[in-house]
């Protein structure tokens, strides 16, 4: 807090003294105080009406993701800015992008080589048919409406908001794995540094000041959308309500995930 | 290129595995765990045969079977805490438990189980702790002051009251003992991400290779340190032990291959993996030893030897190789199914590879320490407790 109100003086102090004399040491205070919420103001909220919600949770809204599988065009841009914003260790994958290529022999070869951390930059030459198919399907945590590592977790680390995040509490997590074993989706890891449970969060944090998470807004083709499907007008309603092509992963599972793939090929798992 | 030649590499071609399905998370801590569970289990059966279900030929090992199951118990959770990322947390588990995780029962079970275990042990020791509280000096007196829990009457009304204790906590231990390890099994088959892991049929498993276990550890150890301290081998005991071994494994080994039989017939879309993972990584752990090896030699020379009249001596070598080959079988199975399970990507389309560290946190030295603690904890609790009746001074004194 000193430092913002440094920053502020070094600013110029004239603007803060009037800043100070417009009102109370306390109003003051509050001015400086949410600091980044000012460099906030600056970017144009992304979701729309995120920046006026109020309490812990949000109600009322429902979000959902869409991977757009005919448009991913594996570049690992989704990769690398996940990997940036959270400092995944290496190794592990809060996100990664599958290569499919399906050969006229119908093999089915898939690949995610480093995650698709580093793009397909090269298509596979090791394989013995001509190919007749290729797609890339981007995977990350599919937040399901029944998640199973939120069941299994024996001291309620991983838990459900109200608006539909599955997240952790880290400072909870005692790291013995089970949530790992139980999702159908492999989206979980053991962070090696943290020694706790770690996954997608579908930048909640992003999420909860009005901004996409990372990958979706880095994605060069749209592939990836987030939206409110409470918010008719959002994007994501439109899609999931238009006569698309659209299922989830292993449905089967019956955890209802709110990750949608439109053009989901039957060979993806 | 001959057709397996180009099978293979087809297969290394689709081998595709989820990349955090690449490191193993439960390693070999969680083979260990429902190891040592299970001989618990199976070691606290062994008593009640005798206690609750009088087969008085167990009474020579009916009392070193408690102790048995208390030494292995004290340290069930010790793979686990070794395990945990966070194992300052782990009385979370117990004060915060969550109700919805299979997981989070084990703490009040294995506690309660604890409980049970301590108290059935003391009150049938209670006659031979008040005889060596009164032979004791010093630090030994007290301890044996605390165990007797400051009693020392041994009237027949009050021994009347013991063996009614006893007999109720040798009934409800039973079902807490088939509790604590169905439900071990049952962490294992509710986790329906995992086609392998995923059956009903696990906690029965789980179950009945506790039994084997805990029985077969009772017939080598007791075989074993009868022998080292040169003193005679109740054979009826033993031979009696065999053919309980024998019964149970035969159920045991029943299912664990109707479980892959029911994989194999019903052939979900999940088959053709799991065939691959039982054809492939765990072809020579699974196929090869665990069935192969230590399941149907046991299984054909237990039944003989329950059968055919043998010589003591041959029943005595045989029963305690064969107990030996059992321990195995049954540390295999653990392996097959923790490790194995985990082996299989859930992408389903191809399998991941895990060789244990050997000095590593989680690896071979540390295995082989725990699994040794519960043997030199053992040999202190023989300090205190006398297993054997023929070296307890209360029997001495009831006798003369």
């Amino acid at each position: 807090m000193m430092k913002g109100i440094e920053q502020e003086i070094s600013r110029g102090r004239r603007a803060f003294i009037k800043k100070v004399l417009g009102g109370t040491i306390a109003g003051s205070l509050l001015l400086v105080i949410p600091a980044g919420a000012m460099e906030l103001d600056r970017i144009p909220e992304q979701i729309p009406g995120m920046r006026k919600e109020k309490g812990p949770f949000i109600t009322g809204r429902k979000f959902a993701f869409i991977v757009d599988i005919t448009r991913c065009i594996g570049c690992g841009s989704c990769c690398v800015a996940d990997k940036n914003e959270y400092k995944v260790p290496d190794g592990n994958y809060r996100t990664w992008v599958e290569r499919y290529v399906i050969d006229d022999h119908d093999n089915v070869y898939v690949d995610s080589p480093n995650g698709g951390l580093d793009g397909y930059q090269e298509p596979r030459r090791d394989l013995p048919h001509p190919v007749r198919d290729t797609f890339f399907v981007p995977k990350l945590c599919n937040m399901c409406e029944h998640p199973s590592c939120v069941q299994v977790c024996p001291v309620g680390a991983t838990f459900q908001t109200e608006d539909g995040f599955v997240l952790i509490d880290y400072k909870r997590c005692v790291g013995c794995g089970y949530c790992v074993q139980a999702c159908p989706y492999s989206v979980r890891f053991i962070n090696p540094e943290t020694k706790t449970a770690d996954k997608c969060t579908w930048c909640y944090h992003r999420v909860r000041k009005g901004l996409l998470p990372a990958c979706v807004n880095v994605c060069p083709v749209q592939a990836r959308k987030f939206g409110d499907l409470n918010d008719h007008g959002s994007e994501v309603y439109k899609i999931l309500h238009q006569p698309h092509v659209i299922s989830v992963l292993k449905p089967d599972m019956g955890n209802k995930p709110s990750l949608h793939y439109v053009g989901l090929r039957r060979e993806v798992v | 290129m001959s057709p397996e030649h180009g099978a293979a590499v087809a297969t290394a071609l689709t081998n595709y595995v989820f990349p955090n399905d690449l490191h193993v998370h439960w390693s070999l801590m969680i083979v260990l765990y429902p190891y040592i569970t299970g001989i618990v289990a199976g070691a606290f059966i062994v008593s009640s045969l005798y206690h609750v279900f009088h087969i008085k030929s167990l009474k020579p090992v009916s009392r070193y079977a408690l102790v048995f199951a208390l030494a292995f118990l004290a340290f069930a959770t010790a793979p686990l805490l070794n395990h945990l990322g966070h194992p300052e947390r782990a009385m979370n588990m117990m004060l915060t438990p969550s109700p919805t995780s299979a997981m989070a029962g084990f703490g009040y079970i294995y506690s309660a189980y604890a409980v049970v275990l301590i108290l059935e042990i003391l009150f049938i020791y209670r006659p031979t702790l008040v005889a060596l509280k009164k032979k004791a000096r010093g630090g030994m007196k007290l301890l044996y002051g605390i165990l007797t829990m400051g009693s020392d009457n041994l009237s027949p009304e009050a021994l009347r009251v013991d063996h009614k204790i006893t007999a109720f906590l040798a009934a409800i231990g039973i079902p807490m003992a088939c509790t604590l390890h169905g439900y071990v099994g049952f962490i294992f088959g509710g986790v329906k991400a995992n086609p392998m892991w995923a059956t009903p049929l696990m906690p029965v498993i789980f179950l009945l290779s506790a039994s084997v276990s805990g029985i077969a550890g009772i017939i080598l150890s007791y075989v074993v340190i009868r022998r080292y301290t040169n003193k005679p081998i109740d054979m009826n005991c033993v031979r009696t032990l065999i053919k309980f071994l024998w019964g149970c494994f035969i159920l045991d080994f029943v299912f664990e291959m109707l479980e892959l039989f029911s994989h194999a017939y019903m052939a979900t879309h999940h088959w053709e993996a799991l065939r691959d993972l039982y054809l492939g990584p765990l072809y020579w752990s699974f196929i090869v030893a665990q069935v192969g090896i230590f399941s149907v030699i046991p299984f054909i020379a237990l039944g003989i030897l329950s059968l055919v009249k043998l010589s003591d001596k041959i029943v005595m070598k045989w029963g305690s190789v064969l107990s030996a080959m059992i321990l195995i079988q049954v540390l295999l199975m653990r392996w097959n199914v923790v490790i194995g399970g985990q082996l299989m990507s859930k992408s389903e389309r191809g399998h991941a590879v895990f060789h244990p560290g050997f000095f590593t946190k989680e690896g071979i030295v540390v295995s082989i320490i725990i699994m040794t603690l519960p043997v030199v904890f053992l040999w202190l609790l023989s300090k205190v407790f006398p297993f054997w009746l023929d070296d307890d001074p209360a029997v001495e004194r009831q006798s003369t």
